[in-house]
Protein backbone atom coordinates (compact mmCIF):
# COMPACT_ATOMS: atom_id res chain seq x y z
CA UNK A 1 0.00 0.00 0.00
CA UNK A 2 2.60 2.47 0.63
CA UNK A 3 5.35 3.09 -1.40
CA UNK A 4 8.13 1.06 -1.68
CA UNK A 5 10.23 1.26 1.11
CA UNK A 6 14.01 2.41 0.02
CA UNK A 7 16.91 0.13 1.86
CA UNK A 8 18.97 2.50 4.03
CA UNK A 9 22.12 1.53 1.95
CA UNK A 10 20.76 2.61 -1.51
CA UNK A 11 19.94 6.00 0.08
CA UNK A 12 23.52 6.52 1.54
CA UNK A 13 24.93 5.01 -1.70
CA UNK A 14 23.06 7.25 -3.82
CA UNK A 15 24.10 10.21 -1.80
CA UNK A 16 28.18 9.15 -2.08
CA UNK A 17 27.54 9.05 -5.65
CA UNK A 18 25.80 12.74 -5.74
CA UNK A 19 28.46 13.98 -3.43
CA UNK A 20 31.09 12.29 -5.96
CA UNK A 21 29.65 13.69 -8.53
CA UNK A 22 29.52 17.19 -7.32
CA UNK A 23 33.23 17.04 -6.60
CA UNK A 24 34.27 16.02 -9.92
CA UNK A 25 31.92 18.56 -11.35
CA UNK A 26 33.59 21.57 -9.75
CA UNK A 27 36.88 19.69 -10.50
CA UNK A 28 36.44 19.72 -14.03
CA UNK A 29 35.27 22.87 -14.46
CA UNK A 30 38.82 24.27 -13.03
CA UNK A 31 40.22 22.82 -16.49
CA UNK A 32 39.25 25.05 -19.87
CA UNK A 33 37.96 22.54 -22.07
CA UNK A 34 37.20 25.03 -24.41
CA UNK A 35 33.88 25.86 -24.56
CA UNK A 36 33.01 22.32 -23.61
CA UNK A 37 32.70 23.19 -20.00
CA UNK A 38 29.26 24.58 -19.58
CA UNK A 39 27.62 21.18 -21.43
CA UNK A 40 29.94 18.62 -19.46
CA UNK A 41 28.69 20.30 -16.17
CA UNK A 42 24.66 20.30 -17.44
CA UNK A 43 25.32 16.48 -17.83
CA UNK A 44 26.89 15.92 -14.82
CA UNK A 45 24.07 18.06 -12.81
CA UNK A 46 21.81 15.59 -15.07
CA UNK A 47 22.84 12.48 -14.00
CA UNK A 48 22.65 14.20 -10.52
CA UNK A 49 18.71 14.96 -11.07
CA UNK A 50 18.09 11.52 -12.36
CA UNK A 51 19.72 9.81 -9.62
CA UNK A 52 17.79 11.79 -7.26
CA UNK A 53 14.74 11.55 -9.23
CA UNK A 54 14.79 7.83 -9.81
CA UNK A 55 15.71 6.99 -6.50
CA UNK A 56 15.39 9.67 -3.44
CA UNK A 57 11.67 10.80 -4.93
CA UNK A 58 11.10 6.93 -5.69
CA UNK A 59 10.52 7.44 -9.60
CA UNK A 60 11.94 3.98 -10.05
CA UNK A 61 8.83 2.41 -8.34
CA UNK A 62 6.50 4.70 -9.49
CA UNK A 63 3.17 3.75 -11.70
CA UNK A 64 4.04 5.19 -15.39
CA UNK A 65 1.32 8.27 -14.63
CA UNK A 66 3.62 10.17 -12.35
CA UNK A 67 6.94 9.14 -14.33
CA UNK A 68 5.07 10.55 -17.17
CA UNK A 69 3.92 14.12 -15.18
CA UNK A 70 7.80 14.20 -14.04
CA UNK A 71 8.52 14.14 -17.50
CA UNK A 72 5.83 16.67 -18.56
CA UNK A 73 7.39 19.22 -16.44
CA UNK A 74 11.03 18.74 -18.22
CA UNK A 75 9.70 18.63 -21.93
CA UNK A 76 7.42 21.53 -21.31
CA UNK A 77 10.84 23.34 -19.89
CA UNK A 78 12.82 21.76 -23.12
CA UNK A 79 9.96 23.20 -25.51
CA UNK A 80 10.40 26.42 -23.49
CA UNK A 81 14.19 26.54 -24.37
CA UNK A 82 14.12 25.46 -28.19
CA UNK A 83 11.70 27.69 -29.15
CA UNK A 84 13.27 30.73 -27.22
CA UNK A 85 16.72 29.60 -28.27
CA UNK A 86 15.88 28.72 -32.17
CA UNK A 87 15.00 32.87 -32.02
CA UNK A 88 18.21 34.26 -30.51
CA UNK A 89 20.63 31.72 -32.22
CA UNK A 90 19.60 32.22 -35.82
CA UNK A 91 19.08 36.00 -35.20
CA UNK A 92 22.21 36.77 -37.52
CA UNK A 93 21.31 34.03 -40.25
CA UNK A 94 19.78 36.47 -42.71
CA UNK A 95 20.33 39.85 -43.73
CA UNK A 96 16.29 41.01 -42.72
CA UNK A 97 16.27 44.76 -42.76
CA UNK A 98 15.10 46.86 -39.86
CA UNK A 99 15.47 44.27 -37.67
CA UNK B 1 -13.26 -3.33 5.51
CA UNK B 2 -14.12 -2.51 9.32
CA UNK B 3 -10.10 -1.12 9.13
CA UNK B 4 -10.77 1.14 6.68
CA UNK B 5 -14.30 2.29 8.43
CA UNK B 6 -12.42 2.98 11.62
CA UNK B 7 -9.78 4.57 9.16
CA UNK B 8 -12.25 7.00 7.68
CA UNK B 9 -14.16 7.93 10.92
CA UNK B 10 -10.42 9.01 12.53
CA UNK B 11 -9.97 11.32 8.86
CA UNK B 12 -6.80 8.74 7.83
CA UNK B 13 -8.77 8.23 4.77
CA UNK B 14 -10.69 10.81 2.75
CA UNK B 15 -14.16 10.57 2.52
CA UNK B 16 -13.84 10.67 -1.35
CA UNK B 17 -11.30 7.84 -1.52
CA UNK B 18 -12.13 4.00 -1.67
CA UNK B 19 -8.98 2.68 -0.53
CA UNK B 20 -5.78 3.84 0.79
CA UNK B 21 -4.41 3.18 -2.29
CA UNK B 22 -6.12 5.40 -4.10
CA UNK B 23 -5.76 7.89 -1.90
CA UNK B 24 -1.93 7.84 -1.48
CA UNK B 25 -1.97 7.52 -5.82
CA UNK B 26 -3.85 10.76 -5.99
CA UNK B 27 -1.67 12.80 -3.31
CA UNK B 28 1.87 11.65 -5.24
CA UNK B 29 0.00 12.51 -8.55
CA UNK B 30 -1.22 16.10 -7.03
CA UNK B 31 2.17 17.19 -5.51
CA UNK B 32 3.95 15.78 -8.88
CA UNK B 33 1.49 18.20 -10.94
CA UNK B 34 2.40 20.74 -8.53
CA UNK B 35 5.94 20.35 -8.45
CA UNK B 36 6.02 20.41 -13.08
CA UNK B 37 4.67 23.67 -11.97
CA UNK B 38 7.81 24.47 -10.12
CA UNK B 39 9.82 23.52 -13.03
CA UNK B 40 8.39 26.12 -15.24
CA UNK B 41 8.54 28.71 -12.51
CA UNK B 42 12.20 28.29 -12.24
CA UNK B 43 11.80 27.32 -15.79
CA UNK B 44 11.90 30.56 -17.11
CA UNK B 45 14.29 32.37 -14.77
CA UNK B 46 16.76 29.28 -16.54
CA UNK B 47 15.74 30.39 -20.04
CA UNK B 48 15.82 34.65 -19.15
CA UNK B 49 19.34 33.53 -17.99
CA UNK B 50 20.44 31.37 -21.08
CA UNK B 51 18.94 34.35 -23.42
CA UNK B 52 21.28 36.56 -21.94
CA UNK B 53 23.97 34.99 -21.48
CA UNK B 54 24.02 34.05 -25.38
CA UNK B 55 23.96 37.69 -25.60
CA UNK B 56 26.82 38.48 -23.29
CA UNK B 57 29.02 35.52 -23.40
CA UNK B 58 31.92 37.81 -21.81
CA UNK B 59 30.18 39.57 -18.99
CA UNK B 60 28.43 36.59 -17.67
CA UNK B 61 32.29 34.89 -17.60
CA UNK B 62 33.42 37.95 -15.86
CA UNK B 63 30.50 38.00 -13.70
CA UNK B 64 30.50 34.54 -12.78
CA UNK B 65 34.17 35.00 -12.30
CA UNK B 66 32.95 37.39 -9.28
CA UNK B 67 31.85 34.47 -7.45
CA UNK B 68 33.19 32.63 -4.55
CA UNK B 69 32.91 28.48 -5.19
CA UNK B 70 33.87 27.60 -1.95
CA UNK B 71 30.24 29.32 -1.16
CA UNK B 72 28.60 27.37 -3.21
CA UNK B 73 30.16 23.75 -3.01
CA UNK B 74 29.98 23.59 0.92
CA UNK B 75 26.46 24.77 0.13
CA UNK B 76 26.05 21.85 -2.65
CA UNK B 77 27.50 19.16 -0.09
CA UNK B 78 24.80 20.70 2.77
CA UNK B 79 22.01 20.23 0.25
CA UNK B 80 22.85 16.48 -0.62
CA UNK B 81 23.17 15.65 2.77
CA UNK B 82 19.65 17.31 3.62
CA UNK B 83 18.48 15.16 1.11
CA UNK B 84 19.79 11.94 2.40
CA UNK B 85 18.40 12.84 5.79
CA UNK B 86 14.88 13.65 4.29
CA UNK B 87 14.69 10.13 2.60
CA UNK B 88 16.15 8.54 5.83
CA UNK B 89 13.18 10.49 7.42
CA UNK B 90 10.52 9.08 4.66
CA UNK B 91 11.61 5.36 5.28
CA UNK B 92 10.94 6.31 9.30
CA UNK B 93 7.69 7.34 8.40
CA UNK B 94 6.81 4.70 6.29
CA UNK B 95 7.99 2.18 9.02
CA UNK B 96 6.63 3.54 11.55
CA UNK B 97 9.51 4.87 13.85
CA UNK B 98 7.99 7.82 15.49
CA UNK B 99 11.47 9.11 16.98
CA UNK B 100 13.80 8.24 14.53
CA UNK B 101 11.19 10.52 12.36
CA UNK B 102 11.58 13.38 14.54
CA UNK B 103 15.11 13.25 14.53
CA UNK B 104 15.75 13.06 10.69
CA UNK B 105 13.33 15.56 10.45
CA UNK B 106 14.82 18.01 12.86
CA UNK B 107 18.57 16.87 10.98
CA UNK B 108 16.95 18.13 7.56
CA UNK B 109 15.63 21.21 8.80
CA UNK B 110 18.83 21.68 10.55
CA UNK B 111 21.23 21.26 7.13
CA UNK B 112 18.45 23.61 5.69
CA UNK B 113 19.42 26.39 7.87
CA UNK B 114 22.97 25.86 7.41
CA UNK B 115 22.63 26.24 3.99
CA UNK B 116 20.08 29.49 4.63
CA UNK B 117 23.17 31.06 7.00
CA UNK B 118 26.18 30.34 4.16
CA UNK B 119 23.85 31.93 1.76
CA UNK B 120 23.81 34.99 4.02
CA UNK B 121 27.24 34.89 4.57
CA UNK B 122 27.46 35.02 0.64
CA UNK B 123 24.94 37.72 -0.02
CA UNK B 124 26.65 39.83 2.77
CA UNK B 125 29.91 39.64 1.22
CA UNK B 126 28.37 40.63 -1.95
CA UNK B 127 26.92 43.90 -0.66
CA UNK B 128 30.19 44.98 1.02
CA UNK B 129 31.79 44.35 -2.19
CA UNK B 130 28.92 46.76 -3.81
CA UNK B 131 27.94 44.19 -5.70
CA UNK B 132 24.20 43.91 -5.78
CA UNK B 133 22.49 45.34 -8.12
CA UNK B 134 20.08 48.05 -7.65
CA UNK B 135 21.16 48.72 -4.11
CA UNK B 136 24.80 48.75 -3.84
CA UNK B 137 26.50 49.23 -7.23
CA UNK B 138 29.98 49.70 -7.13
CA UNK B 139 31.66 47.54 -9.67
CA UNK B 140 34.47 49.21 -11.24
CA UNK B 141 35.80 46.39 -13.51
CA UNK B 142 34.99 45.27 -17.25
CA UNK B 143 31.42 45.45 -19.24
CA UNK B 144 29.68 46.94 -15.91
CA UNK B 145 26.55 46.80 -17.30
CA UNK B 146 27.05 43.05 -18.87
CA UNK B 147 28.01 41.80 -15.31
CA UNK B 148 25.40 44.04 -13.18
CA UNK B 149 22.79 41.86 -15.52
CA UNK B 150 24.26 38.42 -14.34
CA UNK B 151 23.82 39.34 -10.71
CA UNK B 152 20.90 40.55 -11.07
CA UNK B 153 19.65 36.99 -13.04
CA UNK B 154 22.02 35.51 -9.92
CA UNK B 155 20.32 37.41 -6.90
CA UNK B 156 16.78 36.41 -8.93
CA UNK B 157 17.94 32.68 -8.84
CA UNK B 158 19.19 31.62 -6.07
CA UNK B 159 16.53 34.25 -4.19
CA UNK B 160 13.71 32.18 -5.08
CA UNK B 161 15.27 28.92 -4.67
CA UNK B 162 16.52 30.27 -1.14
CA UNK B 163 12.61 31.08 -0.17
CA UNK B 164 11.40 27.62 -1.70
CA UNK B 165 14.13 26.33 0.87
CA UNK B 166 12.77 28.64 3.55
CA UNK B 167 9.32 27.51 3.46
CA UNK B 168 10.77 24.09 3.14
CA UNK B 169 12.02 24.20 6.58
CA UNK B 170 9.04 26.12 8.04
CA UNK B 171 7.02 22.86 6.37
CA UNK B 172 9.39 20.27 8.14
CA UNK B 173 9.84 21.58 11.28
CA UNK B 174 6.12 21.86 11.35
CA UNK B 175 6.38 18.14 10.58
CA UNK B 176 8.84 17.85 13.47
CA UNK B 177 6.64 18.67 15.88
CA UNK B 178 3.71 16.91 14.14
CA UNK B 179 5.36 14.24 14.50
CA UNK B 180 6.88 14.81 18.14
CA UNK B 181 3.91 14.78 19.91
CA UNK B 182 1.28 12.94 17.85
CA UNK B 183 0.97 9.45 16.04
CA UNK B 184 -0.74 10.67 13.01
CA UNK B 185 2.51 10.42 10.52
CA UNK B 186 3.72 7.63 11.44
CA UNK B 187 0.08 6.06 10.92
CA UNK B 188 0.30 7.38 7.54
CA UNK B 189 3.72 7.81 5.55
CA UNK B 190 1.86 10.12 2.49
CA UNK B 191 2.64 13.50 4.05
CA UNK B 192 5.93 12.85 4.77
CA UNK B 193 6.22 11.60 1.12
CA UNK B 194 5.06 14.90 -0.34
CA UNK B 195 7.58 16.56 1.77
CA UNK B 196 10.15 14.81 0.63
CA UNK B 197 9.45 15.19 -2.87
CA UNK B 198 9.15 18.94 -2.46
CA UNK B 199 12.42 18.74 -0.18
CA UNK B 200 14.08 16.96 -3.15
CA UNK B 201 13.30 19.17 -5.73
CA UNK B 202 14.31 22.56 -4.38
CA UNK B 203 17.94 20.21 -3.77
CA UNK B 204 17.80 19.37 -8.05
CA UNK B 205 17.36 23.07 -8.65
CA UNK B 206 20.27 24.29 -6.80
CA UNK B 207 22.31 21.44 -8.64
CA UNK B 208 21.50 23.31 -11.51
CA UNK B 209 22.64 26.44 -10.37
CA UNK B 210 26.33 25.49 -9.08
CA UNK B 211 27.45 24.34 -12.74
CA UNK B 212 25.52 27.52 -14.13
CA UNK B 213 26.38 30.32 -11.73
CA UNK B 214 29.49 29.55 -10.08
CA UNK B 215 31.15 27.23 -11.99
CA UNK B 216 31.52 28.40 -15.83
CA UNK B 217 33.66 31.41 -14.57
CA UNK B 218 36.58 29.52 -13.41
CA UNK B 219 38.00 28.50 -16.58
CA UNK B 220 36.94 30.69 -18.99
Amino acid sequence: MPDRVVPVRTCFIVCAVLLVLAGGSVAVAQVDLRGWNTLIALLIAAMQAVLIGQFLMHLRWSPPVIRLVAMAGIIWLAILLAGTLDDILTRGWLPVPGK
Amino acid sequence: MIAQGAARESGALGEQFGTFEQQHQAETLGMWIFLATEVMLFGGLFTAYTVYRTFYPAGFAEGSRHMDVLYGSVNTAVLIISSLMMSLAVRAAQLGHQRALTRYLLGTALLGVLFLAVKGLEYQKHFAEGMVPGLVWQYGGPLPNQVELFFFAYFVMTGLHSVHLGIGIVAVLVFAARARFGTFLVQRSAPVEMLGLYWHFVDVVWIFLLPLLYLFGLSS
